[in-house]
């Protein structure tokens, strides 16, 4: 008990490292998957290509190599230099974005498409289409399965921990490390995730509750 | 001028040639009620007139434009041509005012104020006053496609085009809606309608047109098509909906 309390100032550092990471990771995600899932969808074959191959690529490879691509592999060009901490956003963005390029993908084709005829024949333009109609409807639909990717990509945090991120996982093992007390600290870790985790899908459902499609 | 042209429209799906060519012309304030079996290309004509779908031959010229001449904006061109869906497709995400103040408001017709005021009255003519704050999945059918024609009003076209508005409803609601067409006839609004009500054809159409296989197979106004058809298709489908 005692070690726990005195590892709590060192955890908290942790935890609002991996928060910060989550935070930025998600939001550079979601636009990437954003930005994906239209290019996908795009009435342009070699957008929608390159979309493709953006997306296989992602899903197709481990995060862990992902992650080590992008903090030794492009670190390698002199004219690159990530910190680890930024190494971590960019995989962790580019990782979730294409995951939510699939998801946001999906959801766009799920509206019917009488509300794109319905839009188009009052004068709106594609883009006013997207924005005020599909969009906002495609979202309320998406959100579990945005929270879900949220989730997965808050897990993947901790793996940031092998490149030296003092996330909460690497804070959690440099505690290990000096206690020799893994039982209690790595239990005291997964209690912390899973709080975050849990406080997230409150979030989500509280939304879902809130913009329910009438 | 006429409000509507259209020469030598043609429209396929690949190789399925589902208008092979239609000429007519719709004048200002005319009302024109467009029959046929189902399938023969009703819905596809219709949409060929605000570009929904992209034409294969012809022309059309709305209020004298050309809508395939680049030179147009075809979005400026259905600003003027309001249509109606069989399955009103409303924005399920907004309340009914919302519905009828987006495109005004989005296309800077109207300021949000004025789009309000302009959507209420509206909404009282198609007696759903009380209905602004209530979302589409509040309504019943008849009601929903009530504010589906307020809505396209609301961009105060010229042109109206509907699509069998009435033929997903439950019987008792028909009426309505059909009622809110004839106020919009008696008021002096160009209109297509695409029906299977040949009760409404017959008492609100200055002509019906009967599509079949590609073409105009007879056009006339409506107690000489209904009553003296000449075509031998034209009296087959008639005898089987009359
Ligand atoms: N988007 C489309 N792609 C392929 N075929 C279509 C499409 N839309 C309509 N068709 C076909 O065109 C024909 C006419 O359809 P439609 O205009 O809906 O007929 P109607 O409204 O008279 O019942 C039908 O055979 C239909 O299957
Ligand atoms: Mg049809």
């Amino acid at each position: 008990m005692d070690t726990i309390i005195e590892s709590l100032p060192m955890l908290w550092e942790g935890l609002k490292m991996t928060l910060y990471i989550f935070a930025i990771a998600i939001v550079l995600g979601f636009l990437i998957g954003l930005i994906m899932a239209l290019l996908r969808l795009a009435p342009v074959k070699v957008l929608n290509w390159i979309a493709k191959i953006f997306v296989d690529a992602i899903r197709g490879t481990p995060f862990i190599v992902q992650l080590f691509f992008i903090y030794f592999g492009l670190n390698s060009f002199s004219w690159v230099s990530l910190d680890n901490v930024w190494a971590g956003i960019v995989t962790v963005a580019i990782n979730a974005g294409a995951y939510f390029a699939e998801i946001i993908r999906a959801g766009i084709q799920s509206i019917d498409k009488g509300q794109t005829e319905a839009a188009r024949s009052l004068g709106l333009n594609q883009s006013q289409n997207m924005r005020y109609i599909i969009l906002p409807q495609a979202f309320r639909r998406m959100l579990p399965t945005i929270t879900n990717q949220a989730i997965i990509s808050l897990k993947d945090t901790s793996l940031l921990s092998i490149i030296g991120v003092a996330d909460l996982t690497q804070r959690g093992r440099v505690i290990v490390s000096a206690t020799f007390e893994p039982f209690t600290i790595y239990l005291a870790l997964g209690v912390m995730y899973f709080i975050i985790i849990y406080l997230l899908s409150l979030l989500s459902s509280y939304l879902e509750r809130r913009f329910v499609l009438r | 001028m006429s409000m509507i042209q259209v020469s030598n429209l043609k429209k396929s799906f690949g190789e399925l040639e589902v208008i092979k060519d239609i000429s007519t012309a719709v004048e200002p304030s005319e009302v024109v009620c467009v029959i046929g079996p189902s399938g023969s290309g009703k819905s596809t004509f219709l949409r060929c007139l605000n570009r929904l779908e992209e034409i294969s031959g012809g022309h059309v010229y709305i209020d004298g434009a050309d809508i395939t001449d680049p030179k147009n904006n075809i979005n400026v061109i259905r600003q003027k041509v309001g249509m109606v869906f069989q399955h009103f497709n409303l924005f399920p995400h907004m309340t009914v005012l919302e519905n009828l103040t987006l495109a005004p408001v989005k296309l800077g017709k109207l300021k949000q104020e004025a789009a309000e005021k302009k959507a209420l009255g509206l909404l009282d003519k198609v007696g759903l006053g009380a209905k602004a704050k209530a979302y589409p999945g509040e309504l019943s059918g008849g009601q929903k496609q009530r504010v589906a024609i307020a809505r396209a009003l609301a961009m105060d076209p010229k042109v109206m085009l509907f699509d069998e508005p009435t033929s997903a409803l439950d019987p008792e609601m028909v009426g309505d809606v059909l009622g809110v067409m004839k106020d919009l006839a008696k008021e002096g609004m160009t209109m297509i309608v695409v029906t299977h009500e040949m009760g409404f054809a017959a008492e609100v159409a200055d002509r019906v047109l009967f599509i079949d296989g590609g073409y105009i197979v007879e056009e006339n106004v409506p107690n000489e098509l209904f009553g003296n058809p000449q075509h031998v298709r034209t009296k087959a489908f008639l005898s089987k909906v009359l």
